[in-house]
């Protein structure tokens, strides 16, 4: 069930993540949305496993993209982050979870809402439906810390222009650019309001962050009309690394 | 907030420990709490891993409804929270 994959790529989304590039020999194909176990074992035998969502879309030649964000106090990230370098092998198991996924045959709206790097499988998500040529038609709420912790901004940005069906609302938790629209905060009814699908359209939302921000966001779309049948979580860890 | 009431995760995340042990994925089965009643998917359930091995909770009533706990090359698994686990088996035919 483990595989070694081989790193063959490594490059730094903003000053505390990275993106790597597995190639991984026998990978059974992954679906937008799921995540892998990955597992660092040290010379005296102990070893450490966290989870990681898979960032890139569904593809045939095996490889898969994971970012990961750097933990000061963290036991895997750190190495993951900082002493990884290509053509390392990497031991990992998956792919994981057949809930918290979009399949690219889905043609309902979509509703995506990140909070921190919690953007990461519902990147996988709008590369799905890139690749795929579904016209599907999504909205991305991401709530960040600043314009500097944005990840894939350009990719993103690239996406939403050339497809008026996909739509990206930055919603800044600490800073923001100098004249932008809504001053920093944490999320709240009025970007939910404003930023995402009506209820009324009935569309399906994932919701990816730390756990708080999972909480608040469902609150506020349940609160919006949105029916909690409609809404997919994945939470991760107050204190560390994605489990 | 205190960090206590938000140190849970999705069962989604408990998919690769039990994966060691079932062949399908456990994550997208519904089941049912033995405590009160409700019927989820698995993934839906709050999971704690800070513990050894896992607990999943109920995210309607909060009882555990799964503990797995793996000490070497032994796997303890507690499914006496759920009276069932209901799985959709289509794609074994395929």
């Amino acid at each position: 069930m483990w595989h070694v994959g081989k790193i063959i790529a490594l490059h730094d989304e903003t000053a505390t993540a990275r993106t790597i590039i597995l190639e991984v020999p026998d990978w059974p194909g992954h679906i937008a949305g799921q995540h892998v176990d990955v597992r660092l074992t040290a010379a005296d035998g102990y070893s450490a496993a966290r989870s990681y969502s898979i960032a890139s879309a569904p593809n045939v030649d095996g490889r898969i993209e994971l970012t990961i964000e750097r933990l000061p106090d963290g036991e895997v990230s750190p190495y993951l982050t900082q002493e990884l370098t290509v053509g390392d092998p990497l031991e990992l198991r998956g792919p994981l979870g057949g809930w918290f996924v979009w399949r690219a045959n889905q043609t309902e709206a979509i509703q995506l809402i990140a909070g921190g790097s919690g953007i990461v499988p519902l990147m996988a998500m709008i590369r799905s439906r890139a690749s795929a040529g579904n016209r599907a038609p999504f909205r991305l709420v991401y709530s960040v810390r600043e314009p500097a912790a944005v990840f894939y901004r350009d990719e993103l940005k690239a996406l939403s222009s050339q497809d008026s069906a996909d739509s990206v609302t930055y919603a800044y938790t600490r800073a923001a650019p100098e004249d932008w629209p809504r001053p920093p905060g944490r999320i709240d009814a009025a970007l939910i309001e404003s930023a995402a699908w009506p209820s009324n359209l009935g569309p399906t939302c994932y919701v990816c962050g730390p756990t708080p921000f999972v909480e608040t966001a469902a609150r506020l779309l349940i609160a919006s009309g949105h029916s909690p049948d409609k809404i997919r979580t994945e939470r991760f860890g107050p204190t560390g690394d994605r489990k | 907030m205190s960090s206590h009431a938000y140190d849970y995760l999705d069962g989604n995340a408990a998919a690769g420990e039990l994966a060691k042990i079932f062949t399908m994925d456990v994550t997208v089965a519904e089941g049912q709490c033995a405590h009160c009643g409700e019927t989820k998917r698995f993934a839906e359930a709050h999971l704690y891993m800070q513990c050894p091995g896992v607990v999943a909770r109920c995210a309607h009533c909060g009882q555990v409804l799964l503990r797995l706990v793996s000490i070497r090359d032994r796997a303890l698994l507690d499914l006496s929270g759920m009276t069932y686990l209901s799985f959709d088996t289509s794609q074994l035919h395929k």
